[in-house]
């Protein structure tokens, strides 16, 4: 309970100061802050609209977050989320394509099980080469991301291609009876919801399960694990598996739900953004909702800043790392702060003194 | 005189939300809208977005330059946003456009916003008006509110070849194009057939990078390029200001592309193909001003004054200069055909026969998948 509150309250108290850092960034660019924080609230929560806005946007943030927070819980920094979500993308477009014709549930369910399956698996490769050939896996994640990519654009522009689509080159449609439906009458697509569960349901996994407690010992120190008697390479495998098949989820969302293609707009950075998010949640898959719904509201607002305060598009990613940045160096904050002692020592102080 | 206007003018708009207040969404559109909408006059409200920086020297700033064209007028609002990406996002960066600016019409300039997005949100939002660059739209598929245009650049690409083909000394051309597309092939060969026509041997290595935006490989193949002896460089991609800049760094001559690229290189700028996007929307304020039908479809060359040639550079000769001018004389008079019989490929196979020829407006050119002979690469 303490440990909750200690992480509310540093989080809290990074955000005010990043909230602090960016108005004197905007005052510099020459707006009113005020008026710049309140377009950034009509934008991102200010209507029903917005709101569409922000969490048809935060929905693939979540699943690329769980790419990097579920490894994280084994001690594994990987950001192969961008080239995850194009090979659940490329999969899911396979599949979709050579299935078209049959029953559209039963399409769906493939299409989100070999989209999982690839990018898991390719993520699981990320943890083979680092348990049992030392290979660093950021690095090798991160090179896996290229490598996915010109896959993806090798196929799209060979045998792979729709010849109808003539100058963005794209695979076959998989077909309308295929797609994924939007939430009542929203514009929202079922991924948040996809998104929503596997958060919920991994936080349940990492925190209330043996295999999570064993991800926790594995990630604290993998030594340790193995002389508790743990199957360390198990777990670390499994963990990568579950994290790539989350960003694969979110890339067969991008085809099943929004493009019915898979093109270069896979690779649009969803990935990278879910980094973002899971370093702010601290890899903990409850708070990647909050942190993804938050990122996903300031980048709905990004347009609105553009056209109400010129402020240029790349003033989003300031913001972003100022909060990044300063979250980050949160982080040092953690076991130090005792906050109720503080007041004690202050007291006895002043008792001295009179 | 303009307060009257401006009365008449929210009358009607408050008419017309009442009138549209029971169709659903279309008032939820315009109910948010108008609170909202900063202009106390109305206004044509024109949203641009575009997929790259506001200032590349290229694609986008092409667009960029004729959004702040009409941007002057004062009976216009228009109101951008950069660097936005062809997926979901730019589907709600023009709902976000329309339902919390008001626009009424929208110009979403990059190629892949049109296949699903645009098309996905054209029904919704009967009342706004979508035009797409680069002429897809198909009246026997597409919705009715949605529009294109584009300009038919290859003539001016073909000036460049013209002056290219003077320029060079070497008889080797360089070409440094993003994807092997329909466009930039039409291009590729425009420039080819230009240079030829000055003298039929110039050949054009050309590299596909493989992307829009790659700095590096472009910097790369240009730098390869003027090692295997090419000296006159040019390139289609969405910024060629990497590959005019290694071109003048090298010392050798260049072409420019999508906006006037003479700045980049003082010296061995030729000349080059540019948009002229604000004459195009200029043109569509216009019409909605005056409650004109919009044209589904738009598309032009030097004479319609979409594209021009960029002013020569100073180390343009005189003779290349008074061919280049003659040829463009007769493109903008019109009748004459870039690609006009007989054409080989590069592959030497008969791709259009003697004494055919296609002009500018013809469909056919608009799928082409090859290269014209002395085309390397």
């Amino acid at each position: 309970m303490l440990k909750t509150l200690e992480a509310f309250a540093v989080t809290l108290v990074a955000i005010i100061i990043s909230l602090v850092l960016i108005s004197i960034f905007i005052w510099a660019s020459g707006n009113s802050f005020i008026e710049v924080y309140q377009t950034i609230y009509k934008g991102a929560f200010g209507t029903w609209f917005s709101w569409q806005n922000t969490l048809v946007r935060a929905a693939p943030l979540m699943l690329t977050a769980l790419c990097t927070a579920i490894p994280a819980r084994v001690g594994l920094v990987v950001i192969g989320g961008e080239g995850a979500v194009v090979m659940g993308g490329l999969f899911a477009a396979i599949t979709g394509i050579s299935l078209n014709g049959m029953s559209p549930g039963f399409v769906l369910f493939a299409m989100l099980f070999t989209g999982a399956l690839s990018a898991g698996l390719w993520i699981l490769g990320v943890g083979a080469l680092q348990y049992y050939r030392g290979v660093n896996e950021t690095i090798s994640s991160l090179l896996l991301n290229y490598i996915a990519i010109a896959i993806l654009n090798f196929l799209v522009v060979g045998f792979m291609r729709d010849p109808a689509t003539l100058n963005k080159p794209s695979t076959h449609h998989i077909g309308d009876a295929n797609m994924m439906g939007v939430i009542g009458e929203s514009s929202i697509h079922y991924g948040l919801v996809l998104g929503i569960l596997l958060c919920i349901a991994l936080w349940f996994v990492t925190s209330r399960t043996t295999f999570g407690f064993s991800m926790k010992i594995t990630g604290g120190n993998p030594r340790t694990a193995k002389l508790a008697g743990l199957n360390v390479g198990k777990i670390i495998l499994v963990s990568c598996f579950i994290g790539g098949a989350c960003a694969g989820i979110a890339g067969v969302v991008e085809v099943a739900a929004v493009h019915g293609r898979a093109n270069s707009s896979l690779n649009a950075g969803y990935g990278y953004a879910g980094i973002l998010v899971a370093f702010l949640a601290r890899h903990n898959p409850m708070a990647i909702i909050l942190f993804a719904i938050s990122l996903g509201g300031i980048q709905a607002s990004g347009g609105l800043m553009q056209r109400r305060h010129d402020l240029p598009d790349a003033s989003v990613l300031v913001m972003q790392g100022i909060i990044f940045v300063v979250i980050l160096a949160s982080e040092v904050f953690y076991g130090r702060l005792k906050i109720p002692n503080l007041f004690q020592s202050q007291k006895t102080a002043q008792e001295n003194a009179a | 005189m303009d307060k009257k206007v401006a009365l008449q003018d929210k009358k009607v708009s408050r008419r017309s939300l009442v009138k549209t207040a029971g169709l659903g969404a279309a008032a939820v559109a315009t109910g948010i809208a108008s609170p909202v909408s900063l202009a106390a006059t109305k206004k044509v409200n024109m949203g641009f977005i575009y997929v790259g920086p506001r200032d590349d020297f290229g694609y986008n700033q092409a667009h960029f330059e004729g959004k702040s064209g009409v941007a002057g007028l004062n009976w216009v609002k228009a109101f951008d946003e950069e660097k936005v990406p062809e997926s979901i996002e730019v589907e709600k960066t023009m709902e976000s456009m329309i339902q919390l600016d008001g626009a009424s019409i929208l110009f979403p300039t990059s190629f892949g916003y049109f296949d699903p997005h645009i098309l996905k949100l054209a029904p919704k939002y009967p009342q706004v008006t979508f035009l797409h660059c680069g002429g897809l739209w198909d009246s026997t598929k597409h919705p009715t509110n949605v529009g294109s245009y584009f300009g038919y650049i290859d003539e001016a690409v073909y000036l460049s070849g013209i002056v290219a083909g003077h320029m060079s000394k070497t008889g080797k051309l360089g070409y440094i194009a993003a994807i092997p597309i329909p466009q930039v092939l039409r291009n590729i060969n425009a420039f080819t057939l230009g240079a030829q026509s000055v003298n039929p041997d110039i050949t054009t290595n050309v590299v596909f990078t493989g992307g829009w935006a790659l700095p590096v490989k472009e910097a790369e193949a240009a730098n390869s390029m003027v090692d295997q002896g090419i000296d006159v460089l040019t390139c289609h991609v969405d910024s060629p200001k990497v590959v005019i800049e290694t071109a003048e760094k090298r010392g050798i001559y260049s072409c420019g592309y999508h906006t006037d690229n003479s700045p980049l290189a003082p010296k061995g700028f030729l000349t080059g193909a540019e948009w002229n996007w604000s004459s195009v929307y200029a043109m569509y304020a216009e019409k909605i001003a005056k409650e004109e039908p919009i044209p589904n479809l738009v598309r032009g060359g030097l004479a319609e004054g979409i594209v021009k040639a960029t002013p020569y550079g100073p180390a343009v000769t005189d003779a290349a200069k008074s061919e280049a001018d003659a040829v463009k004389a007769k493109l903008m008079e019109g009748g004459f055909a870039i690609f006009k019989g007989p054409i080989k490929d590069n592959k030497g196979n008969v791709v259009i026969p003697e004494g055919k020829s296609h002009g500018q407006t013809d469909i056919w050119l608009e799928s082409m998948d090859w290269l014209v002979e002395g085309v390397i690469g």
